[in-house]
């Protein structure tokens, strides 16, 4: 329970704050729209920001998956291969250095409108995390739990996929749960690098137009996608991995 | 069963200081079907000796000559995402067994070790007695005929560590096999071995070796136990 209630008590405060700064200033709704006008944008752009919100989400949750996979393949292979590790770690920082705003016109060209471009924006702005975090989930390993399993004669794989993979899972899902809110920016990124719809083209429309209150409507969809699926990800991290959440319960 | 001829093993100084000598010129020999216990402080080489038995080490001078041995060490280290029975499967599992085969073949261990009712309970869910019993079941279902058990109960209580000696006495004499038992608890080992080898640091080796004269299960107040856990601890300077 409280651990619903504060943050939106928390939210609450801050709207609040907001709506009697507007009032008090009397800013013009055009430079900063009150909650209220928000929340009326809301409602009223309903029908527009729902069928926007559908190809974003899907760049997203595509795009994640993608790049989780890569990020999960390059993991494994550079935990099994000193020389991989050594060859590839620099290029992995590199991945996360890329500026986006540049990058992502340049596939717009090479790969066209559609989801595509934006699918590899998502994926390279969501390996990083997930890729580091895993790999020093797969190094963690305990030594003496390898050196047991050598005594019951495994091999390499036969302890990489009953031990090592299994103590990786907690670092896999802390770097899914950073690249999921990372991924909302490219995914908004992306879109207005060129696109035919999407909440990032909207957004761009409608603060061209000087649609402030729908623009931030635009953004509050985007703010509560971004918590629902850090939320999703964390309420499935219980689910799969119960023994992580009860051993830091046994050891406090 | 277990021979180890003039075995030496020398460790790198931790950021180049002093080598450090572990063991040296250590020779043993153990019997099939015995049970000696190593006792000694810390630091005088006993887990580097279990480790060379259980070839996870090589030794840099001497042979080591040893049956195939499983592994128990002080931390229970069972895998927290499986259930009780299928951490004491894992071995069969690693030899290829099927899952449901592995389990049907550990059930009725569960009942032997008392652990009857806790097949499907997840590590956490246990105590710490009954986390070294399935600890312990691993390790003897991995088939090997030694048994390398390193300070097996160090981690326990002092009322449930008597409790697994007693369970343990009672599990070595109906399982025949050849079993090493490093302890620093002079007592377990004069209660469990049939012989007592006592082990002093800096380098570590072996300074008396002790045989037990009678059988297990043995209760602390036989005059024999009494007896010999004043020579070994005679033997190790402290005080009676």
């Amino acid at each position: 329970m409280r651990r619903w209630l504060l943050p939106l008590l928390a939210i609450l405060v801050l709207l609040g704050i907001w709506e009697l700064y507007v009032k008090a200033s009397g800013a013009s709704s055009l430079l900063l729209p009150s909650p209220v006008d928000v929340l009326r944008a809301l409602l009223d752009d309903r029908g527009t920001l729902w069928r926007n919100l559908k190809p974003t989400a899907a760049e997203i949750l595509l795009g994640v998956v993608l790049g989780a996979t890569f990020a999960l393949l390059a993991a494994v292979a550079m935990h099994f291969s000193r020389m991989v590790r050594e060859a590839l770690y620099p290029l992995l920082v590199v991945s996360q250095t890329i500026p986006i705003p540049i990058v992502a016109p340049l596939l717009i060209v090479w790969l066209g409108f559609g989801l595509l471009p934006k699918l590899i924006v998502v994926a390279l702005v969501s390996f990083f995390p997930i890729v580091v975090s895993t790999l020093s989930g797969l190094a963690a390993v305990d030594p003496d739990l390898v050196k047991l399993m050598r005594t019951f004669d495994a091999g390499r794989w036969q302890t990489f996929r009953r031990v090592e993979l299994p103590t990786a899972l907690p670092g896999l899902f802390s770097g899914a749960k950073v690249a999921v809110v990372f991924s909302v920016l490219a995914a908004i990124l992306a879109e207005q690098a060129g696109s035919n719809s999407g909440l990032g083209i909207l957004l761009t429309v409608t603060i061209e137009n000087l649609e402030t209150a729908e623009a931030f409507a635009s953004v509050s969809i985007l703010a509560a996608f971004a918590i629902l699926l850090f939320a999703l990800l964390t309420f499935a991290e219980r689910r799969t991995l119960p023994w992580v959440h009860r051993q830091r319960e046994t050891e406090a | 069963m277990i021979e180890i001829e003039g075995v030496s093993r020398t460790f790198a100084g931790r950021r180049g200081g002093e080598p450090v000598t572990a063991l040296r010129d250590v020779s043993l020999r153990v019997e099939a079907g015995e049970t000696i216990a190593l006792v000694g402080a810390s630091g005088c080489g006993k887990t580097t000796l279990l480790e060379l038995i259980c070839g996870l080490q090589q030794p840099d001078a001497g042979t080591v000559r040893s049956g195939p041995a499983a592994l128990m060490s002080q931390r229970d280290l069972l895998l927290p995402w499986l259930a009780a029975i299928d951490n004491a499967a894992l071995a069969l599992r690693v030899q290829g067994v099927a899952r449901q085969r592995a389990r049907e073949q550990v059930a009725p261990w569960f009942e032997r070790f008392g652990l009857s009712g806790f097949e499907q309970a997840r590590p956490y869910e246990l105590s710490g007695g009954m986390r070294q019993r399935v600890s312990f079941l691993r390790t003897l279902l991995a088939g090997k005929p030694v048994l390398a058990l390193d300070e097996p109960f160090a981690a326990l209580d002092a009322i449930t560590r008597a409790e697994m000696q007693g369970w343990l006495a009672h599990m070595l004499a109906e399982e025949q096999r050849t079993v090493v038992l490093v302890t620093h608890d002079v007592e377990e080992a004069v209660l469990l071995g049939d012989r007592v080898l006592v082990m002093a640091p800096r380098p570590g080796h072996v300074v008396a070796d002790l045989t037990v004269g009678t059988t297990r299960p043995r209760r602390r107040t036989d005059p024999v136990v009494v007896e010999l856990r004043a020579k070994a601890l005679g033997v190790l300077g402290v005080p009676v």
